[in-house]
């Protein structure tokens, strides 16, 4: 073990000492990825992240990535695999990968590492995200309109922050408009599975939902959506357009380019720093797609609405009276949520129904 | 909470949809297991009949043009292991782990740019008459053929295995290859076509999930279905009809999961999602207490006429 240890440190000081003496070396950027970069959804945004860095450095940076690597511990050997072969900057894009970029980070402490989603910050570990709550909110008043059974299925992935932010603001956003609505959610464990994915679907879809919302990457529910008629779906992560006008009636679309771009740069000037990014709308991080002509012009017009307001900043999508789910208080009458409350949310708001896996 | 939300009659006939891949893997495992050999490499060649049998059918149009491709695709590659492992004696358990693997990445090589693309998929059966019967008509007669194909090839299996004499050869190869040669059995020869079997068997089952089930081609689709296949194979015993039931209950708790969840039921997800596997294993204490393995003597041996 020591052994491996005194290696690990002898190899991380040469890629340090080899990165100060051959400067001229194109900077090497490294990406993490959980699934395969053609799921069309979360991994490949990424993947278009990395394809503008390229095209923005050309011959000064070199990329390198993996995809499909489990969270866990084999996420630690990818990633100190990756810092050994002397990658300068590393990306680490999904939540499940903190603790082992942490661990990694430790030992490669010239080495910049990057983590998507999470919230464990260090001196060489910046932390970024996008509000994609922002993106449900519009997509919950959508389908809080749109909707004719009032069921909304969701199909959600893992029981973290993020994943609950995004329940709760659908959630929020359709009650606001239709009272009657009711939530389904499916916790599919995993974030790319497209055969349980469909699954989840045509489950949801059987028992009432002409509204499929989803946290999980693949293309899979549009296409259930599709074959049963009359449900609408959001594009999740990636425009999904190929499912428009429908069911595919609007979209999430993570932006990830400005930022990886504006990261390398700063490895390249040396003037990187530890930093925790939370960007939404208004930044360009988080985008909504078109809204197909599926949906009617005035339910349209309130959506594009809503998304300025939360674009300008002049709308919280979490603004009080909110009640939590056992009843008690959470924001009073125009209060907003923090950003510490959020980023670490991990209870429903007041009218959903089940409870939180643990 | 609300019980009453879930339909019985949906529920088992999308049971029987979610088991079908898994249902047409491991009927051919069963087979290849039966002449005495393991092939690991069950997702790689489903994966492949995936991809390839997405190709085709968006290529040609006809999603059963893109089944028979699929079931030739599944074959040929499952040659390359019958190949390495019957005249090279290389090491099965390693073969069929470099097969899977190997499958993954030709499957993501050939699929690039039939992402996001869309595929005429197979229209559902309505038989007449039968499909209006109350509750049955439903869950039984209105179904795409490849469930059919798949209870069929389940009947015709069992059949041949039981009480024809190519089966009773098949089981002597796989029982003890030694002797079945000392006979004057090909056992080469019927190994290769066991695997072959086998092959076009998992072929079928990928294409199942990409021009049926999802319907189209994202990279690593199958998503552990071959391992799945294989675990049901031993759970069968390797028994036909067991391996039918195996294959819907797996199916079966895989919907009922998601069915229960969505209704609201509040028990935890994990428990059901490992319930399949934790009765696996029950299984397989019962059956070694029992000191009966019912696995085919010369499973996973290497076969050299010298011997």
């Amino acid at each position: 073990m020591r052994s491996v240890k005194t290696l690990l440190a002898s190899a991380a000081m040469a890629v340090g000492f080899a990165g100060a003496a051959a400067a001229e070396d194109p900077t090497k950027v490294g990406f993490i990825f959980v699934g395969p970069v053609g799921d069309g959804g979360w991994t490949y945004e990424h993947n278009q992240g990395r394809l503008a860095v390229e095209e923005a450095f050309g011959d000064k940076v070199e990329t390198v990535f993996q995809e499909s690597v489990p969270e866990g511990a084999d996420a630690e050997r990818a990633i100190t695999q990756m810092a050994l072969s002397g990658a300068d900057l590393i990306f680490t894009t999904s939540f499940g990968y903190m603790d082992p970029t942490l661990a990694v980070a430790a030992k490669f402490p010239n080495v910049k590492f990057e983590h998507a989603t999470g919230y464990k910050q260090a001196d060489n570990v910046s932390v970024y995200s996008a509000r994609f709550y922002e993106g449900r909110a519009v997509q919950g008043h959508i389908a809080g309109k749109m909707t004719e059974s009032n069921i909304i299925g969701y199909i959600a992935s893992f029981p973290i922050p993020e994943v609950i932010r995004g329940i709760n603001s659908a959630y929020i956003h359709a009650k606001k408009v239709n009272p009657d609505v009711q939530f389904k959610i499916i916790w599919a464990y995993t974030w790319f599975d497209p055969a349980k994915e469909a699954d989840a679907a045509k489950a949801l879809i059987e028992q009432g939902a002409d509204v499929i919302l989803q946290h999980t990457d693949s293309t899979a529910p549009q296409a259930a959506a599709q074959e049963a008629g009359n449900v609408i779906t959001f594009g999740q992560a990636s425009d999904m357009s190929e499912y428009g006008p429908k069911p595919r009636v609007s979209s999430i679309i993570d932006d990830w380019a400005p930022y990886y771009i504006a990261r390398t740069q700063a490895v390249m000037d040396g003037t990187w720093e530890s930093v925790s990014t939370w960007d939404g709308i208004g930044a360009g991080m988080v985008g909504i797609g078109d809204i197909s002509d599926a949906v009617p012009a005035d339910v349209k017009a309130e959506a594009e609405a809503l998304r300025d307001a939360l674009s300008s900043g002049e709308y919280h999508a979490f603004t009080g009276p909110i009640m939590k789910q056992d009843g008690s208080a959470w924001l009073a009458d125009g209060e907003t949520a923090d950003d510490g409350t959020l980023a670490g949310m991990g209870f429903y708001v007041e009218g959903i129904e089940g409870d939180i896996p643990q | 909470m609300n019980l009453d939300q879930i339909n019985p009659i949906l529920l088992i006939a999308s049971l029987m949809v979610a088991a079908t891949p898994i249902l047409l893997a491991a009927i051919g495992e069963a087979v290849v297991e039966k002449a005495g050999v393991l092939n690991l490499g069950v997702e790689g060649m489903m994966i492949t009949g995936a991809v390839v049998g997405f190709a085709i059918g968006v290529n040609s149009g006809s999603p059963v043009l893109g089944f028979v491709a699929a079931a030739i695709a599944g074959a040929a590659l499952s040659m390359l292991f019958g190949f390495l492992v019957l005249y090279l004696l290389s090491n099965q358990v390693a073969t069929g782990l470099g097969l899977t693997l190997f499958g993954l990445g030709l499957s993501s090589l050939i699929g690039k740019p039939y992402e996001g693309m869309k595929v005429p998929t197979l229209a559902k059966w309505d038989i007449p008459l039968l499909s209006d019967i109350p509750v049955l008509g439903p869950i039984l007669f209105n179904h795409d053929p490849m469930v059919y194909v798949s209870l069929g090839l389940v009947a015709v299996v069992w059949y041949v295995q039981k009480s024809t004499r190519a089966g009773l050869i098949l089981r002597a190869v796989g029982e003890n290859h030694d002797a079945a040669h000392a006979l004057g059995y090909k056992v080469i020869r019927v190994r290769l076509m066991a695997i072959a079997f086998g092959g076009a068997c998992a072929g079928l089952g990928g294409a199942y999930v990409s021009l049926v089930r999802v319907p189209q081609w994202v990279e690593g689709m199958t998503a552990g279905a071959g391992w799945i296949a294989l675990a049901i194979v031993v759970f069968a015993s390797w028994r036909p009809w067991r391996v039918l039931l195996g294959a819907y209950l797996f199916g079966g708790i895989t919907v009922l999961q998601l069915n229960l969840q969505a209704a609201g039921v509040a028990i935890p997800v994990e428990y059901l999602s490992m319930s399949p596997y934790i009765i696996t294993i029950l299984v397989l204490v019962v059956i070694s207490t029992r000191g009966k393995h019912g696995a085919p003597g010369s499973l996973g041996r290497i076969f050299h006429a010298s011997h």
